[in-house]
């Protein structure tokens, strides 16, 4: 007796060879899970006890990354600005904005202001930022249009894979040291060229093989290597 | 046996979420700025112990650090003034004073005038083309009036490159066809700048194009 119909032989071959593909788009889904906002939180802007917007006070009040990140330029931290700093200008501006209460309250009480970290590695990681601001990589690079951002999200991933990508060629990536805090800064294009010791660049990968030659970087191998950033 | 299988892949399961422990990802150590449970103001980052120095924060140059001698301002640099020091107090004073200042240091910056009760000076009055060095440092480093101090934000000899450089604008603002070198011709028009828009505070001087060199600035 036969309990199987015939046509289910082509059923279970067709299922064998699906099987593969059921794989494989597990795999991917896993691959693409993994690199999503749910994992890693690019693009999603957290809360703040107060609403700072670099909008405004970049793009709008044109104040410079080093007028609040004091230190990006000479430590591995960027600094986030104590109250203090917001308070040059607002013991004067919009003294009586609701918004503003958390950031008089904490200069009156002396209480730091607890701002919620956007953009953070796990500890077993190093990074530095002076050494990625000297060597002419530029704050949007890693943190996209800040000056676009009423709310601060972080632009990249983060991951392993978004920092080796530019550490295997970081000629794809760099511009002269004078335009890293540029929000505005435009690849070198022939409609656009970049200027460097007076010399004009019409493409980004001739401008970045000189400037790694001129800012003395290392050979990938180099910056490549486990313990540059698992120290 | 159906049971069975799923309960041990239940148990596998289970052994995965063990691997979620976040040990690794947050170590029992401080990153800069980190809150602390440890201490009542909950900061990480601790003030040095009243009556200690730390290393190198000794200012045993009082000139340097205060910009008086006694008690009077000096009207002098601690330091020879050269090129890289101008270019260096011309980057600080476009990112720390030039909001309220303005760029020319007329006092027109743009910051002020969202509300400010008063607009700060003009740089270039008799009062202030006079006054010596020093006095600006105090102003820097304790403030003025409304004006707020910088003393965290910039370290003293930045300070001192702000104030060379507001010297060299007070000159230039003030300068008449007297000061150009002979044989030096004086630009009728002003180089074109390309707005740097944000972030950054160094004008970009606009190529003429590709191919042709541009022309330096005067
Ligand atoms: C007026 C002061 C001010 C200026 C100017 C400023 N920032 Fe910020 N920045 C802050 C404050 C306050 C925070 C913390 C609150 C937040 O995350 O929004 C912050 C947070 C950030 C963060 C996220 C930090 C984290 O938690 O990971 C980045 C990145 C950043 N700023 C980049 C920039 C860049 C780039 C510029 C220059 C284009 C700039 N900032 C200019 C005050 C400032
Ligand atoms: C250099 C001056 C300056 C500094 C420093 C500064 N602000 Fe402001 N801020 C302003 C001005 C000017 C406005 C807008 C007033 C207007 O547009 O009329 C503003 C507006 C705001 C607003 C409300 C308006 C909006 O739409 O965002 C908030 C909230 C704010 N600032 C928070 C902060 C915080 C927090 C800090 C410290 C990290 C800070 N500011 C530092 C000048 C400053
Ligand atoms: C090479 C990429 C890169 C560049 C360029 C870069 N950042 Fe960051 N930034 C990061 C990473 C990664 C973190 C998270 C660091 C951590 O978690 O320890 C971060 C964190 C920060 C923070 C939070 C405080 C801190 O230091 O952890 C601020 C503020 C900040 N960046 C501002 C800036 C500014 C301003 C610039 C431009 C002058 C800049 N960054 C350039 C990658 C970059
Ligand atoms: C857009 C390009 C870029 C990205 C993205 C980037 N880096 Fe870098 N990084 C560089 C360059 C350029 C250097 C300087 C190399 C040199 O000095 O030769 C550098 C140097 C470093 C150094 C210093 C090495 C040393 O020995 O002093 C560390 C640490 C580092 N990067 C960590 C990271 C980490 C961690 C990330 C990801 C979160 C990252 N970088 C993302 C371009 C980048
Ligand atoms: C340019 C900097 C950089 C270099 C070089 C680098 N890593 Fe990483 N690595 C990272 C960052 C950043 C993370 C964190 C990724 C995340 O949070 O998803 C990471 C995470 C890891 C993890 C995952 C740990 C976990 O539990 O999530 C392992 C394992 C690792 N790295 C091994 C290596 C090895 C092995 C090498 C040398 C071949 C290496 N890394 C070189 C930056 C780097
Ligand atoms: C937040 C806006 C703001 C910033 C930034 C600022 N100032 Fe001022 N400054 C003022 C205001 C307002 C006054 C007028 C104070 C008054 O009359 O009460 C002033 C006054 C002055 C005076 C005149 C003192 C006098 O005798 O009349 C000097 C000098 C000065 N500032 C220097 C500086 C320097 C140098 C910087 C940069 C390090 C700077 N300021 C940054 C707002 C600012």
């Amino acid at each position: 007796m036969q309990i199987f119909h015939r046509s289910t032989n082509t059923i279970s071959r067709a299922t064998i060879f699906g099987a593969v593909f059921v794989v494989a788009a597990l795999f991917w889904v896993a691959a693409t899970v993994q690199r999503s906002p749910y994992v890693t939180y690019a693009g999603v802007a957290r809360p703040q006890p107060a609403p700072f917007s670099h909008q405004h006070h970049v793009a709008g009040l044109g104040i410079d990354c080093r007028y609040c990140h004091t230190s990006v330029e000479t430590s591995s931290f960027a600094g986030i600005p104590p109250t203090k700093t917001c308070m040059n200008c607002h013991s004067q501006i919009w003294t009586n904005a609701a918004m503003l209460e958390p950031v008089r309250e904490s200069y009156r009480s002396g209480k730091s202001l607890v701002w919620n970290r956007v953009n953070d590695l796990p500890d077993f990681v190093y990074f530095n930022h002076s050494i990625h601001i000297n060597k002419g990589v530029g704050c949007n690079t890693c943190h996209g249009p800040v000056d676009r951002m009423p709310l601060m999200y972080n632009y990249a991933s983060l991951q392993m894979e978004w920092c080796l990508d530019c550490h295997r060629a970081p000629e794809k990536y760099l511009r002269p040291r004078e335009q890293v805090f540029n929000m505005r800064y435009q690849e070198p294009s022939s409609s656009q060229p970049v200027l460097v010791d007076g010399q004009p660049y019409t493409d980004q990968l001739s401008l970045g093989m000189d400037l790694v030659k001129k800012y003395k970087l290392r050979t990938a191998t180099d910056i490549m290597s486990c313990s540059t950033c698992h120290r | 046996m159906r049971n069975c299988r799923k309960i041990s892949l239940l148990g596998a399961l289970m052994l995965l979420l063990a691997g979620c422990r976040q040990d690794m990802h947050d170590q029992p150590r401080f990153k800069p700025l980190a809150e602390s449970d440890f201490y009542a103001d909950l900061r990480s980052a601790r003030t040095p112990v009243e009556g200690t120095v730390a290393r190198g924060q000794l200012h045993e140059d009082t000139y340097f650090y205060t910009g008086k001698i006694g008690n009077n301002p000096g009207d002098f640099m601690p330091f020879p003034v050269t090129e890289e020091v101008l270019a260096r107090g011309r980057e600080r004073f476009d990112i720390f004073c030039a909001p309220c200042h303005s760029r020319l240091g007329d006092g027109n910056g743009f910051v002020p005038s969202r509300g400010f009760p008063r607009k700060p000076p003009s740089y270039h009055s008799e009062r202030l083309r006079k006054a010596p060095l020093g006095y600006f440092f105090d102003v820097i480093s304790n403030g003025f009036g409304i004006m707020p101090d910088y003393a965290s934000q910039i370290p003293a000899r930045d300070r001192w490159c702000i104030i060379a450089y507001v010297r060299a604008l007070q000159l230039s603002q003030n300068a008449t066809m007297a000061d150009v070198p002979s044989g030096e011709k004086v630009p009728s028009e002003l180089p074109r700048f390309e707005e740097p828009g944000s972030g950054a505070t160094l004008p970009v001087v606009e190529p003429k194009s590709a191919n042709s060199a541009p022309e330096e600035p005067k």
